[in-house]
This record gives C-alpha cells, sequence and structure tokens, in this order.
C-alpha cells in the first residue's frame, strides 16, 4: 500500500494562502456584480497578503526546515525573500487597486467597437488581482524550492500571470499587448533552456535536487560536460528572469508597454523571486563547482552592469530609462552570486530588500505624471516638474538618489554591503567595475534631476495628478523605507545577517 | 554629547526652525539663519577655548554605535588640524550669509531653500572635519555634494545646471574610487583587527605594498579632485563662474579643503608606505598646479574664473606642503589651508559685489574703482594682497611654511614653487591695474560703494587676514602637535638642517 508523502502544511502555509486567495478572486470575478467588485478584489488580495505574512511569521519560528519531500527549504534566506516579496506585493496591489490603469476588457480588441462599448459601460474587469496572487504564490514557491522540479514549476507558475498582466494596459494598448507577446514568446523559450538545463544536471549527477547535484559535483571527477552544459542552459533561463545581458533585450519593451503598477511589481517581485532561486542555486546547487562557472558570470555581470548603464544614458522615456538601470542592478546583484559567502548574502538580501521599495516607489510616481491621454513616460515632457509639483519630483528624485547609490539613502548602504562580500571573497574587478558603473549611471539618474528643477516647463499639458488615498500610503511607504534604512539601516541589516543562511 | 555633535545639530535644528516660519517673511528667514549660524560660531568660540593645546591626541571624543553590524560608528573628535578647519567654517558661515543676504532671491526656489540648503551644508562641513570613522567621513563627504549641488544649480548664474552636473559628476566619480578603497581597507581591517572603520585602529593594518598602493590611490583621487590638483581640476572654473559669491566661498573655502585635509588625515596616516612611493609624483603635480594654475590665471578675463584658477594654483601650494612630508610644511599647509580660506572668501566677497553692481564679471569692465568706490576697492586690495602673500598678511606665512617645510627634504621642489609667488604677484597686481586703478571706465561712474551690511562682512575677514599676518603663532601652536604627530605616526623624520651654512 502507498502511503501519501507528508507534505508539513504548516510550513507552506503562506504560498497555500495566497494560492486560495486567488482562487476566492476567480470566484470573485465570475459571481459578485461588476461595481462593486474593484473593492471587493482589493481588499481579498490585500488580505491574503497581510493573512500569508502573518503566518509567515510563524512558519519562522517552526522547527522542521524542509517541507513537501524536501522539495522546497523553510530556511532564513527563504523567509527572508518571501517575507519581502509578501511586503512588497502588499504595496504593488496598493497601486494596481487604482483600477483605471488596466483595460476594461481585456478580450477586446484594441481600437474595436466592443472595448469602446465596455468603457462606455464603465465595465472594469478586475482579473488582475487573482492573476497578481498567482504570480506571487510562484514567487513565494520559486526562492525556497530545492529540486529542478518544483523550481520549474515555480518559474511558470511566477511567469505566466506576468506575461497576461503585461498586456492589461488601457491606453496605448498595441504597445502592451506588444510587450506581453515578446515577453511570453521570450520567456517561453527562456523556460525552455532552464528545462534542458534541467536535464543534462539529471543527467549529470543522477540526481533533481539541489544537494544531490553538489554532492555529485564533488564526488564525480569525470566528465563536466554534461555538468557544464547544464548549468549553462539552467543559468540562461534564470539569467533571463533577472534581466542580465546578453538576454536583457526583453526588459525595457516590456517595463514600458505593461501598465505602470504591473512593472512596478514585475521590477521589484520578479527580480528579487528570480534573484532568491539563482543565489540558492548557485550557493547550495553549484557550489562546489565554482571555479568552473565564475569566469562566465563574471563576465556577465560586468556586461550586464556596462550595458545597462551605457544604455540608459540614451533613453527618453522613463520606464525604458528604469528599465535598463534595473539591468545595471541585477549586474550588481551578480557580484553577490560571485561572494560565494556570508556577507555577500546578507548584501544581497538588504540589497533585494531596499531595491524593491525604492523601485516601486519610483514606478509608483511615474503613475501620476499624466496628461489627458494618459500617463506621460517621455522624459522630455517631465521637464519643470519640480517647479509645478515639487512633492512629487522631491520624493522621484530621493528615489534615484537612492538608485545612484548616494550616501543617507538605503541604495548607498545596499551597494556598500554588497560589494563588501563580494571583495570579501577577492572580486576586486567586479567591485572596481561595479563603482564605476555606479558614476554611469549617477549620470542618467541626476540628468533626469536636472530635467525636473534646473530647467522651466516647456509643455503646459503635463501634471501631477492627486493620487488616491491608496497610492499615496505606498509612495509614501517607500519613501519613508528608503531614507529610514539609509540612514538606520542596523534595523534591517541584523535581519539580513541573522537571515543570510541557507540549508541543503 | 561632545561639543563637536553639538555643533552640527545646531544647523539642522535651524533647518526645522526655517519651516516653520510663516511664508512670505523673507526677512525673517535671513535672519533667523544667520542668527542660527552665529550661535554656531559661538559655540565653536567655546570650543576653541576648551581646546587643551600641546597634546596631540584627538580631543571632544564622542563614539556611538551607527551600523553596528560594519563596526560602522558615529565617531568624532578634533586635533588642531580639524579645529581650526572647523572654526574657519563656522565664521565663514554667517559672513557669507550676511554678505550675499540678496543673493537667494534670484534663485529657482525660494530663498528659505537656500538657507536650509546652506545650514545642512554647515552641518556636514562641520561633520566631515570631526568625523574620526572613515565610514562616517565617507558618507558626509558624498553627502555633502547634494546641497552644493542644488545650490549651483538652483541659485547659480548662466550655465548653472551644466556647471552643477560637472561638479556632481566629477566628485561623485572620485568618491566611488574611494568607496571601493574604503572597501578594501575595511575587508583588510576585518581580517586583521575585525570589523572597524576607526581611522587610528586603521592606521595599525599591515597591508601589502601593491595592495596598499591601490587603496591610497582610490582615496587621493578622490581628494586630488576635490582639493583640484591638476589635471583633475577642470571641474572648478566652471562651477565658480556659475555660483553665487557665497556658495563659491563655501566651495572654494570650505569644501575643497576637505580634498587636502583627506589627504593628512586618511592618505598618509593610513597608508605611509604608499605615500612615500608617491610622493614624487604628486610633488610633480602639484609643481604643475601652482604654475599652471598662476599662468591660466594671468589670462583670465572673468574676475571668478581669476580667483578659481588661483585656488589651484594656491592648492597646489598646500598639496606640495603636505606631501614635502616634514612637520614645517605640513603645519604651514595646515595654515595655508586657513588663510586660503579667508583670503578667497574675501575675492569671491567683493568680486561679487563689483559684479552685481556693475552687471558683469569681466575685468575688463571694471577701471578706476578706486575713485569711485574707495572702500570697495580697497577691501578687494587687500585680498588681493592676500592672495599673493605679501609679507604681512596672513598667506605669507603659510606659503613661507610651506616652502621652508619643502625646502629641507626637496629644494628643487622649493626653488620651483617660489615662481609661483613671482606669477602670483602678475596675475593679482594685473587685476588690481585694470579693475581699480587708471581712468574710470564708462559706465562705472555712478556704482555706488559698500553699505554698511557689507561693510561688517567683510571686516572681520579683512581683520583676520591681517591679524594672523602679524601675529600666527595662536594657530601655528594648535597646528604644530597635530603635524608632528601625524608625521611621526607616518615614520618620517624631520631633515636636520644643515649647519654651517
Amino acid at each position: 500500500m502507498l502511503t501519501a508523502p507528508h507534505l508539513t502544511y504548516s510550513l507552506l502555509a503562506p504560498i497555500l494562502i495566497v494560492l486560495g486567495g486567488a482562487l476566492i478572486g476567480v470566484l470573485v470575478e465570475a459571481v459578485i456584480k461588476k461595481g462593486s467588485r474593484a473593492a471587493i478584489q482589493t481588499t481579498i488580495a490585500l488580505g491574503t497578503l497581510f493573512l500569508a505574512f502573518v503566518y509567515l511569521l510563524k512558519v519562522h519560528t517552526q522547527t522542521s526546515r524542509t517541507a513537501a519531500v524536501a522539495s522546497v527549504a523553510i530556511d532564513g534566506v527563504g523567509i527572508f525573500i518571501q517575507g519581502t516579496i509578501l511586503i512588497l506585493s502588499f504595496i504593488a496591489v496598493l497601486y494596481i487597486a487604482d483600477t483605471d490603469n488596466f483595460a476594461a476588457q481585456a478580450s477586446a480588441v484594441p481600437g474595436s467597437d466592443e472595448e469602446r462599448v465596455a468603457i462606455q459601460a464603465g465595465k472594469q474587469q478586475t482579473e488582475v488581482f487573482p492573476l497578481t496572487l498567482f504570480a506571487v504564490s510562484g514567487m513565494l514557491l520559486f526562492p525556497i524550492a530545492t529540486d529542478l522540479i518544483t523550481l520549474f514549476v515555480a518559474l511558470e507558475v511566477l511567469s505566466l500571470p506576468l506575461y497576461l498582466m503585461a498586456g492589461l494596459s488601457r491606453r496605448r494598448r498595441l504597445l502592451s499587448q506588444e510587450a506581453a507577446l515578446k515577453y511570453f514568446l521570450l520567456g517561453a523559450f527562456s523556460s525552455a533552456f532552464f528545462l534542458f538545463g534541467a536535464a543534462f544536471l539529471y543527467g549529470y549527477s543522477g540526481s533533481i535536487t539541489l544537494d544531490g547535484i553538489a554532492t555529485a559535483i564533488s564526488t564525480n571527477t569525470s566528465n563536466d560536460v554534461f555538468l557544464l552544459i547544464g548549468i549553462a542552459f539552467l543559468s540562461v533561463g534564470l539569467l533571463f528572469k533577472i534581466g542580465a545581458v546578453p538576454f536583457h533585450s526583453w526588459t525595457p519593451d516590456v517595463y514600458q508597454g505593461a501598465p505602470t503598477p504591473i512593472t512596478g511589481f514585475m521590477a521589484a517581485c520578479t527580480k528579487i523571486a528570480a534573484m532568491g532561486a539563482t543565489l540558492r542555486i548557485f550557493y547550495v546547487g553549484f557550489g562546489p563547482a565554482q571555479w568552473q562557472w565564475k569566469p562566465i558570470i563574471l563576465t556577465i555581470a560586468i556586461l550586464t552592469m556596462v550595458v545597462g548603464g551605457v544604455a540608459a544614458i540614451a533613453q527618453r522615456d522613463v520606464k525604458r530609462m528604469l528599465a535598463f538601470s534595473s539591468i545595471a542592478h541585477a549586474g550588481f546583484l551578480l557580484a553577490a552570486v560571485l561572494a560565494l559567502n556570508g556577507d555577500g548574502l546578507k548584501g544581497a538580501l538588504f540589497y533585494l530588500a531596499t531595491y524593491g521599495f525604492t523601485t516601486l516607489g519610483a514606478f509608483g510616481v511615474i503613475t501620476l505624471v499624466r496628461d489627458s491621454s494618459g500617463e506621460v513616460s517621455d522624459l522630455n515632457r517631465w521637464v519643470g516638474l519640480g517647479k509645478k509639483s515639487p512633492l512629487a519630483a522631491s520624493v522621484f528624485t530621493l528615489f534615484l538618489l537612492s538608485f545612484a547609490g548616494i550616501p543617507l539613502t538605503s541604495g548607498f548602504i545596499a551597494k556598500f554591503s554588497l560589494f563588501t562580500g563580494a571583495y570579501e571573497t577577492g572580486n576586486t574587478v567586479v567591485v572596481v567595475v561595479g563603482v564605476l558603473t555606479s558614476a554611469i549611471t549617477a549620470f542618467f539618474y541626476l540628468r533626469v534631476v536636472v530635467m525636473l528643477f534646473f530647467s522651466d516647463p516647456k509643455n503646459s499639458s503635463v501634471s501631477v495628478v492627486i493620487p488616491s488615498i491608496m497610492t499615496r500610503t505606498a509612495i509614501a511607504i517607500c519613501a519613508i523605507v528608503t531614507i529610514v534604512l539609509g540612514v538606520a539601516p542596523s534595523l534591517l541589516l541584523n535581519t539580513a545577517q541573522s537571515f543570510a543562511t541557507f540549508i541543503r | 554629547m561632545s561639543i563637536l555633535t553639538v555643533l552640527e545639530l545646531i544647523p539642522l535644528l535651524g533647518v526645522a526652525g526655517l519651516f516653520v516660519i510663516p511664508k512670505g517673511s523673507t526677512n525673517l528667514v535671513k535672519q533667523f539663519a544667520i542668527f542660527i549660524s552665529a550661535i554656531d560660531l559661538v559655540i565653536s568660540i567655546l570650543m576653541v577655548v576648551r581646546f587643551k593645546r600641546g597634546i596631540s591626541a584627538m580631543q571632544f571624543v564622542e563614539s556611538r554605535n551607527w551600523i553596528s553590524n560594519f563596526g560602522i560608528k558615529y565617531a568624532v573628535g578634533i586635533d588642531g588640524i580639524a579645529l581650526v578647519l572647523i572654526l574657519m567654517t563656522t565664521v565663514l558661515v554667517p559672513i557669507v550669509l550676511l554678505a550675499g543676504w540678496n543673493e537667494s532671491e534670484n534663485g529657482r526656489w525660494s530663498p528659505r531653500v537656500y538657507y536650509a540648503l546652506i545650514l545642512t551644508l554647515e552641518t556636514m562641513m562641520v561633520g566631515v572635519f570631526a568625523a574620526t570613522d572613515v565610514f562616517l567621513f565617507y558618507v558626509i563627504f558624498e553627502a555633502m555634494l547634494i546641497p552644493v549641488y542644488f545650490l549651483i544649480g538652483g541659485y547659480g548664474r548662466g550655465e548653472r545646471a551644466a556647471a552643477a552636473m560637472k561638479f556632481l559628476l566629477y566628485s561623485l566619480l572620485g568618491g566611488l574610487l574611494m568607496l571601493a578603497a574604503v572597501i578594501g581597507t575595511y575587508v583588510i581591517a576585518t581580517n586583521q583587527i575585525g570589523s572597524t572603520f576607526d581611522v587610528k585602529a586603521l592606521s595599525t593594518l599591515h597591508i601589502d605594498s601593491a595592495t596598499e598602493n591601490m587603496l591610497f590611490l582610490g582615496f587621493f583621487v578622490a581628494f586630488a579632485i576635490k582639493a583640484p590638483l591638476w589635471p583633475l581640476h577642470t571641474w572648478l572654473p566652471t562651477a565658480a563662474k556659475s555660483a553665487t559669491p557665497a556658495t563659491s566661498v563655501l566651495l572654494l573655502g570650505v569644501l575643497d579643503k576637505v580634498g587636502t585635509y583627506g589627504m593628512i588625515r586618511f592618505c598618509i596616516t593610513l597608508f605611509p608606505h604608499a605615500a612615500h612611493t608617491f610622493t614624487p609624483a604628486i610633488i610633480v603635480l602639484s609643481l604643475i598646479s601652482i604654475l599652471y594654475g598662476a599662468f591660466l590665471a594671468i589670462g583670465q578675463r572673468d574676475i571668478n574664473g581669476l580667483i578659481a584658477f588661483t585656488s589651484i594654483s594656491h592648492f597646489g601650494f598646500i598639496t606640495l606642503g603636505i606631501f614635502a612630508m616634514t612637520s614645517q610644511g605640513l603645519t604651514g599647509a595646515s595654515l595655508y589651508m586657513v588663510n586660503h580660506g579667508f583670503s578667497t572668501a574675501a575675492l569671491f566677497l567683493v568680486a561679487g559685489w563689483m559684479a552685481s553692481r556693475r552687471g558683469s564679471t569681466k575685468i575688463e569692465d571694471f577701471g578706476g574703482l578706486q575713485r569711485v568706490t574707495p572702500v570697495m576697492a580697497w577691501a578687494f586690495f587687500l585680498a588681493g594682497m592676500s592672495a599673493l602673500a605679501l609679507p604681512g598678511l596672513s598667506s605669507f606665512v603659510s606659503e613661507f611654511l610651506v616652502l621652508v617645510g619643502t625646502f629641507t627634504r626637496y629644494p628643487l621642489a622649493a626653488i620651483l614653487g617660489t615662481t609661483g609667488i613671482v606669477l602670483a604677484a602678475l596675475y593679482v597686481l594685473l587685476t588690481v591695474q585694470r579693475s581699480l586703478h587708471g581712468p574710470t571706465t564708462p559706465g562705472n561712474e555712478s556704482l555706488t560703494d559698500l553699505n554698511l551690511r557689507e561693510k561688517i562682512a567683510i571686516a572681520p575677514v579683512i581683520a583676520i587676514l591681517i591679524i594672523f599676518g602679524f601675529f600666527p603663532k595662536p594657530i601655528t601652536d594648535v597646528l604644530n602637535p597635530a603635524s608632528h604627530e601625524v608625521m611621526t605616526h607616518a615614520g618620517f623624520v624631520d631633515p636636520l638642517p644643515k649647519a654651517g651654512k
């Protein structure tokens, strides 16, 4: 007789809660009248994320550290990343709650009568909320998964909703749908690479767990070809998700085309989840083979920083600029992969959390800058915004300064702790390139500051709309976190340090 | 709480106070800001009184955990060198606020923002000289760029946005190189003595020479950009031409001193062997700066450009004095920093008044001011004489000490440096002649002389230039133990004078 595997549901509770919330959201979409859906969906999404976070705090104190037949590991890094994702997606939902950004009826062809009728009737579909929750559940699973199959499932669970969400923009729908299609095709392609790599790794080690692969690398001395092919292809899938060069080309298009709240959500949460999984795979699984993959990852890290930084200079669209800046930041984060030590891990955790808040805050401000036809992301039309709405411009400047890593913002401490970790294990090159690239990135961030504050407004049609209470709260939280963690980083650094452990 | 912390906090409280003042009361804003900076001045004078002379150890020490994870502390403390620089800062801030009474009104934002930026800057300027934790120093070193950036970009003249950007990018690049060096030093410290950023502890590290050279360069390039040393000086003239006089005074008078101060406090103290290795190269760069700055100053037609290039020349002297590696040279260099601060302040302030009256910053547009506006002309004349280091004015003492200190170790460098003095006479006298003497240039006949507020602002500066020209001992007494300590710690022994010659 077969015995059912023991899944330790209590440890998986946060993921299950989010999945449950998503399912309820689908039901609401089916049975509740259109007028009251948005409010109910928002409440469910926020409540679910809150509940999941509360449960995560409980999980944190439990002793059993692996669950679901050891296919997930509930360890420090996993819990820290899950917590960060839950908090950040809570903030992202506050933006998403402003449903004005989303297509009234996503299935209607852009520019068709059907679409016009849907808009006129004020029918607002709210499928974006359950989709967000599905994506979040995948993001929660991805960084704690310890075998290749679970990793792949999580990757797909988090990606598929995102492909849809990228196409939901109410305005400039063609651009949005193009972005969604690009993201889907390239994403599917990279998933295939991931799966291909997983197959080779299984062929090499005879195991699908990261621990098993690590053991095989340590004991097996012959025939590294399968291992290298496996690592290479698996990395392609991961590097695609975090937006590293040369797998970055989707980033600017998708960031630009997707509805801005979704862009913020992707830029923050997806990057964190993917980076969490990458760290686990390289630290736990590929650690013993570091001499084989380090040169490649080093090259990719340097390329990513430089290409992201240099290409951002040429951008005239604020969302595209932030896309390239996120690429440069992915490069910085790869320094933590190279560090392969506790301090690097601590730095990466701190970096991910602070970067998430800053990113969400920046995209939050972008949603507010509009003219009569919707959001304005063309930087030339942002000129002189500091005169019209000093507060919004100042807050945006704060986020830019944090991206640039100016002291007394969280971005500086993040960069410092990350580079310290990398330097400790002798990765001087990546640190030096990192600081030089920081100077390049500072250039385009500051150029935006010049546009905002030091030039007179040319165009009077652009203005900052008065944000809803939820958006206002979200931006305020991000700004406060950015300053507080810049001045008193110990609040989070100590937590990051005590959570910076993997179990095998 | 150390008195240094009080000095840092008061301007910050002042910033908070500024935003409580109701809208529209611009005069109240100005008076309040000056009042706050005056309180800071009084407290700093109290600090000088309590400062124990003849001791080389750090005084008014305070240390609190800040980021315990990295052993980062809020640690402050001062020796003689830091003391005089902080005093210079607290003296200059009320003076420039008084002198630039109307500067805040042509800006992009309200006067309130202007004064908030200046007071924030004062906090940071005190903090940067007081910091004894390398990380704290670095944070302030970088963060103080932001208020200056907005001061130049928001309240400056001409191509102010571009000048602000150039200034910030240059400084950031240097700062980031320094960040890499800070990280490197920290990692070495972690391996040897545990996580710490304390300057004193870090100066005991054993670093292999290749690494030490790289770390030294990381710090040095940042400081050489700040205290512009040829060829890293190109941001300075554009910034000086675009900034308001008050900002220029603080930028060249105080902020740039952070560079030379950093060379003493960090480059030499933390990496003495590397400092030794690079000394010849740095001396050459200093000499080039002295001569290059002087030659370009002669050719300047813009009065602010002229002051900027004379400053490059003077910073050459300061760097020369520091890297002569004698305690005499170091005392001279430290004294030079203070004197340059006041003499530049006098030059920029008077030039600013001249320019705002004439509506031009071109030297050729002035002329015959001696007859029209005698007080202003005299003030400018004295400031100019101080810039050329006329005996009897304070700059002379420091320039002399630097050259003597250099001569004992590098005679040739001292001789070449002396030619800088000759060139200084040329650029100052030419400018004085063109702007003050000769026939009155058409359009200048009706210029008004300095008003009472301006006289009150410039009087203390001129007084300081003259008093310390005749009687520099109070300052040198404070500086001597500190510079002796720096040199001894770095392992340099002053060469004995060659007897019988």
